[in-house]
């Protein structure tokens, strides 16, 4: 981009669509304080596709439904701020937090068959969507659900309003979720682990027409995964996340290419590819740790393979080579 | 679906068949009717004419299936008692426990779904335990305690509401109903509170289970994420999930207290069904008890063909189910 379609630019467009900012989420049960999430930072540009990978405990979910004020009680946000479109959520009261809710933010979720209201046409579920944020009539909120239908490439969508959920298969199910989720044309999309309950043939072909849509409606998203294989071709940026903090954030080629902190490297090496063939896949060592009991400085002190005495103490987010690294030894 | 009916209709056959034969011999064994209908004077003369022209005389498989036959042509026999026709006496008292029971069973609902929502939806909320424990209090105690309680409260010492008895009643193509008439309800208030309590405690905890389970359902949170508005969620999304086991309980314990509301009835002295049953019962009176215990089964039967087609119309993938 040139200096002048930057000035071009107004303050508004300038400015990241979310930014978050040391959020942390904390979850108080008996057995102590899970903090899942515990200090992350997030930016994304508008239009932007961010792949969030972790193992699951990792705290990325959890992120994911902090942005919609989805955490419930004994959870809670404890510290952080999340602005949007430069709008503060966390402290923002519950009604307008509603109203981005499947408007201006959308979500959808892992399992299609637990997603959708198995009592409820498909058409019921959609059109309360447009009409939760649109004074429309039922008759153009239908047209509407008809269009996010096609949009998602469903056929015959005039008979697939009339079905219940059980009538559909898994991957039909979450094209109709990514369907609701688009239908207010939300400027930005979480997606939480959306293709993990689905074929592989079907995976491949949903990641495709996301990234497609998203293009094309200049749409954001942020794709939580823990697959880095599914994000490479998909996002522009990786934030790579390890007991509930982001251990390493960059453009996708770097990071894949050159993994900078330790256990992005595991996660790479753990993927199977044409260089590996033949040979043992790599492992990380060890667990993922409990997040009551995590060890104390640097999280993945104790399965790292470059562990060294300064891990005692935690890592501060460093820029390094263009990425932000939590690591005293990063591997350059 | 017809087949499903079908099968429906034969066991109920089944399940009446069997029921007959047990009642049968069940009364026969506790003791012989005419000793009820005679007067202590009589000669064993007497008493011999009066059991063969009961036909009390012939063997009980004699007995039996001579009821058998007559009942195959809609003859249930008459009572030993009155020489009414037995269905006669029932239908006649029909009326009176279905509308005791029907506005229980609103009372119940109308009380009972929104208190256990709110118990489910904050159970940890002190609003929330006073609603359980409440509920405890109503299943628990004796249904004749609480008739008692509530006659002694608003009879006795209010004496605002009649303590017995059904009130004005007014002909509806041939049916008498009292709740249209405000001496009706009057008298209808208080057996249908005792009865009603009762279903609304079991319904609340009910609907409490059903909403803890449905709401960290996904489809909760996915309708949450879609923006929808909190009341929106409530009476369309859960609401119609926790249907199910509701009209489940709600069915059985209808059925269950249109048979058996005996003990609100003798209490009240409604004259319903259950207070001809257990009279019917203590007089040895069989043709009653059997053509009374058959319509029951046969009505139960119905019920829950109903409750299964409710579940289709609540939840359409239980239509699959049920056909598999």
């Amino acid at each position: 981009m040139d200096v002048t379609t930057m000035k071009a630019m107004t303050a508004a467009e300038c400015q990241p669509l979310l930014s978050i900012k040391g959020l942390k989420t904390h979850f108080e049960t008996r057995a102590g304080i899970i903090k899942a999430v515990d200090g992350v930072d997030i930016e994304l540009g508008r239009g932007e596709i961010l792949g969030l990978v972790g193992e699951s405990g990792s705290g990325k979910s959890i992120t994911g439904f902090s942005i919609l004020g989805l955490i419930d009680p004994p959870g809670r946000i404890a510290d952080g701020s999340i602005t949007y479109d430069g709008r503060d959520l966390v402290s923002m009261d519950e009604e307008d937090r509603r109203q981005l809710r499947g408007n201006d933010i959308a979500m959808i979720f892992q399992d299609p068959s637990m997603t959708l209201n198995p009592v409820l046409r498909i058409d019921t579920q959609m059109i309360e969507t447009v009409q939760a944020h649109a004074n429309v009539s039922t008759a153009e909120a239908r047209q509407r659900a008809r269009d996010a239908l096609v949009q998602v490439g469903i056929p015959s969508p005039d008979e697939r309003l009339k079905t219940y959920p059980y009538e559909l298969s898994g991957g039909m199910r979450q094209r109709i979720a990514i369907a609701i989720a688009l239908i207010n044309s939300p400027k930005l999309i979480i997606a939480d682990e959306p293709t993990t309950a689905l074929d592989v043939s079907i995976q491949g072909q949903i990641i495709h027409e996301v990234k497609k849509l998203c293009r094309k409606t200049g749409t954001a998203l942020i794709w939580i995964t823990h697959d880095l294989a599914v994000v490479a071709g998909l996002a522009d940026r990786i934030a790579v996340m390890y007991a509930g903090r982001i251990v390493e954030t960059g453009k996708t080629a770097d990071l894949i290419e050159r993994p900078l902190h330790p256990y992005t490297k595991g996660l790479i090496d753990s993927v199977p590819s044409h260089s590996t063939r033949g040979r043992r896949l790599h492992q990380i060592k060890g667990m993922t740790p409990s997040l009551l009991n995590l060890p104390q400085g640097c999280a993945f002190r104790e399965r790292c393979e470059k562990v060294t005495q300064e891990c005692l103490v935690a890592p501060e987010p460093t820029l390094l080579a263009g990425r932000l690294v939590r690591c005293w030894n990063p591997a350059l | 679906m017809p087949v499903f009916i079908i099968n429906r209709l034969l066991q109920a056959i089944g399940v009446i068949l069997v029921m007959s034969v047990l009642v049968f011999v069940g009364l026969y064994l506790i003791g012989d009717p005419t000793s009820m209908l005679v007067s202590p004077e009589a000669t064993e003369i007497e008493r011999q004419a009066l059991r063969k022209a009961l036909g009390l005389d012939q063997s009980i498989w004699i007995q039996y299936l001579t009821f058998l036959g007559n009942a195959a042509h809609g003859d249930f026999g008459r009572s030993f008692l009155t020489g009414q026709p037995a269905l006669q006496l029932i239908v006649e008292r029909m009326p009176a426990t279905v509308e005791l029971v029907v506005v229980a069973m609103t009372f119940a609902l109308v009380v009972g779904v929104p208190l256990g929502i709110l118990a489910g939806l904050r159970p940890k909320a002190p609003s929330s335990k006073a609603i359980m424990t409440g509920s405890i209090l109503g299943f628990s105690l004796p249904n004749f305690w609480i008739g008692l309680m509530l006659i002694m409260l608003f009879a006795v010492y209010l004496g605002v509401l009649p303590a017995s008895a059904r009130g004005e009643t007014v002909n509806i193509g041939g049916v008498a109903l009292s709740i249209f008439t405000l001496d009706g309800w009057q008298h209808l208030a208080l057996p249908a509170l005792t009865l009603g309590m009762a279903k609304a405690a079991l319904i609340i905890r009910v609907t409490r289970a059903a909403t803890r389970e449905v709401l960290p359902m996904d489809y909760i949170k996915f309708a949450r994420a879609k923006g929808l508005r909190p009341s929106r969620i409530l009476k369309v999304h859960l609401l119609k999930n926790i249907l199910i086991p509701i009209v489940t309980v709600a069915g059985l314990e209808f059925g269950q207290a249109i048979a058996f509301a005996v003990v609100t009835e003798s209490v009240f002295s409604w004259p319903g069904m259950g207070k001809l049953l257990i009279d019917s019962i203590i007089t040895l009176d069989r043709p009653v008890v059997v053509a009374y215990l058959i319509m029951m089964v046969f009505f139960l039967v119905i019920l829950n063909l109903v409750i299964d087609i409710l579940y289709i119309a609540i939840d359409p993938s239980a239509g699959e189910k049920v056909r598999d």
